[in-house]
């Protein structure tokens, strides 16, 4: 299982892998969002913690795709399914080499983009918290869409529409710990409902998109 | 000694249609088993079931899966790694034996620091072909492995096939061409064919095969 999360993290750091698109795709999102409502900041600091997760949400979608298509064409997945290796357990580390690569570094650079969108400086460690919680759920619900979708041609739009609906809880309780954190309040209940969130997918949709990959491989 | 593979009436369809049904093997270790048939007759999907990439419409399949190693027309290559690396990472997958034996096997030492998006079609092939060896399973499962081989990689890859065999292992290989290796049993595939009438369901076609 190492061995296959450092492959995909070694492909998505070489040319072409993509490692980074996410991160400059947010940060485009954060700078178009004040030319389109104004640079006025009490507007922003309003929106801020909305705009901050549609936009990680947006973001981890971009490469969503990728977790098993390229493993699909090039025939990997195959040997893959033929290997020792559970198919659970590949999903869960492209799943997590998927969140590495893209979830990780939105984390990282969420508070630089906080400060672009005006957030106050108390919802900050909320933000980043609410994040790293959040984040997890995105890759993982994202890699079932992937499995469900791996082999149909331009399976990309399919996903997406599959993918979205089931991110509304995390984003619901991730936007609610920023908002609250915003109005210098206590953010916990939010971030506990987030974090149970994650678990719930982190232990359920392994075996959801394992199964589905083993309908597509036939 | 037990059969490494043994299979038994089995049926395999693709697309909701019989392709080919009552099929009957036994291959033991040292044995080679080739595989013929006019194109569409139902080789690929009959290899994938013995993977146990799909499962059988009839019959069985006897054998260990952690014993098989599937080497179909793609060969499971990342462009962007090198040789060295595409290798390495199989055998971490799959425990198998340290891959200098296989680059020497496949002739392919000059390329090792190559990434594969550099290599010819042939040397993609050769190096497919040495992930097998690496993977350290006794039962090849190869769907057409010559393809894209000149004459003298096809006789390099016959020769890791009789040192496969010698050493315990079998092989069960979709072929057209000759590979050289007389030894090797030959099941022409035609007698086989599933008699026309398309599987009646009130499913959609290939309902019952992703789900059945």
């Amino acid at each position: 299982m190492i061995a296959l999360l450092m492959r995909d993290l070694r492909l998505a750091t070489r040319a072409g892998g993509g490692f980074g698109l996410g991160l400059a795709f947010f940060l485009i999102v954060c700078t178009l969002v004040p030319f389109g409502v104004g640079p006025q900041g009490g507007t922003l600091a309003l929106i801020a913690p909305g705009i901050l997760w549609v936009g990680a949400l947006l973001a981890c979608l971009l490469s969503l795709d990728r977790i098993f298509a390229l493993d699909w064409e090039d025939g990997s997945l195959d040997l893959l399914a033929t290997a020792p290796l559970p198919l659970e357990g590949a999903v869960l580390v492209k799943a997590a080499a998927h969140w590495i690569t893209t979830g990780l570094p939105l984390v990282a650079a969420a508070p630089v983009f906080g400060i672009l969108l005006h957030l106050p400086g108390a919802a900050q460690p909320w933000l980043v918290a609410a994040l790293a919680l959040g984040t997890p759920a995105l890759s993982m619900l994202g890699a079932f869409g992937a499995a469900l979708t791996v082999g149909l041609r331009r399976g990309g739009l399919l996903m997406s529409l599959l993918v979205l609906p089931l991110y509304v809880p995390t984003l619901i309780f991730g936007a609610e710990a920023v908002r609250r954190g915003a109005a210098g309040g206590d953010g916990t209940t939010p971030l506990v409902l987030l974090a149970g969130i994650t678990m719930a997918v982190l232990a359920a949709i392994p075996f959801a998109a394992a199964g589905a990959l083993r309908v597509n491989l036939r | 000694m037990a059969p490494l593979l043994q299979v038994q009436g089995l049926a395999v369809s693709r697309g909701g249609r019989r392709a080919v049904e009552g099929v009957d093997f036994t291959l033991s270790s040292g044995q080679a088993l080739i595989l013929r048939g006019p194109n569409g007759i139902g080789k690929t999907t009959l290899l994938r079931t013995v993977a146990g990439l799909q499962p059988a419409a009839a019959g069985r399949v006897e054998a260990d899966p952690d014993a098989i190693a599937y080497a179909a027309h793609a060969d499971g290559l990342k462009a962007a790694l090198t040789v060295t690396e595409n290798l390495e990472f199989w055998r971490l997958v799959f425990g198998g034996p340290p891959i200098a034996a296989a680059i020497e096997a496949m002739d392919l030492g000059a390329l090792v620091e190559r990434p594969a998006a550099m290599l010819s079609a042939g040397q993609k092939r050769r190096l497919g072909l040495a992930r097998l060896l690496v993977t350290g399973r006794k039962v090849w499962v190869l769907d057409e492995p010559t393809v894209s081989l000149d004459a003298g990689s096809v006789a390099l890859f016959a020769d890791a096939v009789r040192r496969h065999l010698a050493g315990g292992g079998a092989a069960l290989m979709a072929t057209h061409i000759d590979l050289g290796l007389p030894e090797a049993q030959v099941l022409d595939l035609g007698p086989f064919r599933a008699a026309g009438e398309p599987v009646r369901s009130r499913a959609p076609a290939s309902f019952d095969e992703a789900f059945g």
